[in-house]
């Protein structure tokens, strides 16, 4: 990403010897951090989708009224997305190799998947909060 | 195969591009999957990213559910429909398959990031019990799903 956007970067990055990545080691770890976080999460929701997948809406938002059901699906949600959007930016980097066709590909991608998370976590708070 | 193929395709497009200079003719970009010959592990690899790949469509297919609950309750019946439908079901058989192997691929993953399993022959056997441990929770999930659904 450094070399898309020389303008907006000063020389400290190169002072900081960051290399030819032009990043650290932040993707990588969030990467790991976030997949930690989603072993246990993935398996709770297999559970909530089983448990919601046949019932009718009352039945859904009466689910996350409770503060541990939205608290959870809130974390999956954000952990997933953060996920996502990390992992989606790997596989762009690997076969998009134009450098404008990558830059607009990793930006659609990555505001498209913010949009998403936040639209579910205010679906998610609406429900919570509902009367 | 594969292999062969390649190579001709490689081979043909030398020939036309014999009066460029070499540094202007398009150069193989890694990582090329048609070259490597078929072998467990990197099949296994890719099938993680390919697996990650759908499980981000299986994302936004929540965020469409949650929001459609939380703000267009008038259509949430008609989406209910649409997954309880046979596409609906393939869907989410898809996503549940998807699912479980980058999961466990992924927990493979994290051995290896620790310095874990790196003997080919433990990366062969993770690989195999990958496959064995996704289909037994994708059809332990689908049989609890049947059960609760009755």
């Amino acid at each position: 990403m450094g070399k898309l956007t020389p303008s907006v970067e000063a020389p400290l990055k190169r002072a900081k010897a960051l290399g030819s990545s032009h990043h650290g080691a932040e993707h990588w770890w969030m990467e790991r951090l976030t997949s930690i976080a989603l072993v246990p999460l993935v398996i709770w929701f297999v559970s909530v989708v089983i448990s919601l997948v046949r019932a009718d809406h009352f039945q859904v938002v009466e689910y996350f009224k409770s503060p541990i059901h939205a608290i959870l699906m809130a974390l999956f949600v954000i952990f997933s997305f953060y996920h996502t959007a990390l992992g989606l930016q790997v596989v762009v980097e690997d076969y998009v190799h134009s450098k404008v066709k990558k830059f607009t590909t990793l930006v659609v991608i990555k505001l498209g998947l913010f949009i998403f998370a936040v639209a579910t976590l205010a679906a998610i708070a609406k429900m919570h909060f509902s009367a | 195969m594969p292999k062969m193929s390649t190579m001709n395709s490689t081979a043909t497009n030398a020939e036309t591009n014999t009066e460029k200079p070499a540094t202007s003719r398009p150069r193989p970009l890694s990582p090329h999957l048609q070259v490597y010959s078929w072998l467990i592990t990197s099949t296994l690899s890719i099938f993680h990213r390919l697996t990650g790949v759908v499980l981000s469509i299986g994302l936004l297919y929540l965020a469409v559910w949650l929001v459609i609950a939380a703000y267009y309750p008038q259509s949430y019946d008609a989406f209910a429909d649409f997954s309880a439908s046979p596409i609906g079901i393939l869907i989410m058989a898809g996503w549940s398959v998807a699912l479980y192997y980058h999961l466990f691929n992924g927990i493979r993953h994290l051995f290896w990031d620790m310095g874990k399993g790196f003997e080919l022959k433990n990366v062969t056997r993770s690989g195999v019990a990958v496959l064995i441990l996704t289909v037994i929770f994708t059809s332990l999930t689908w049989a609890i799903a049947m059960k609760v659904g009755k």
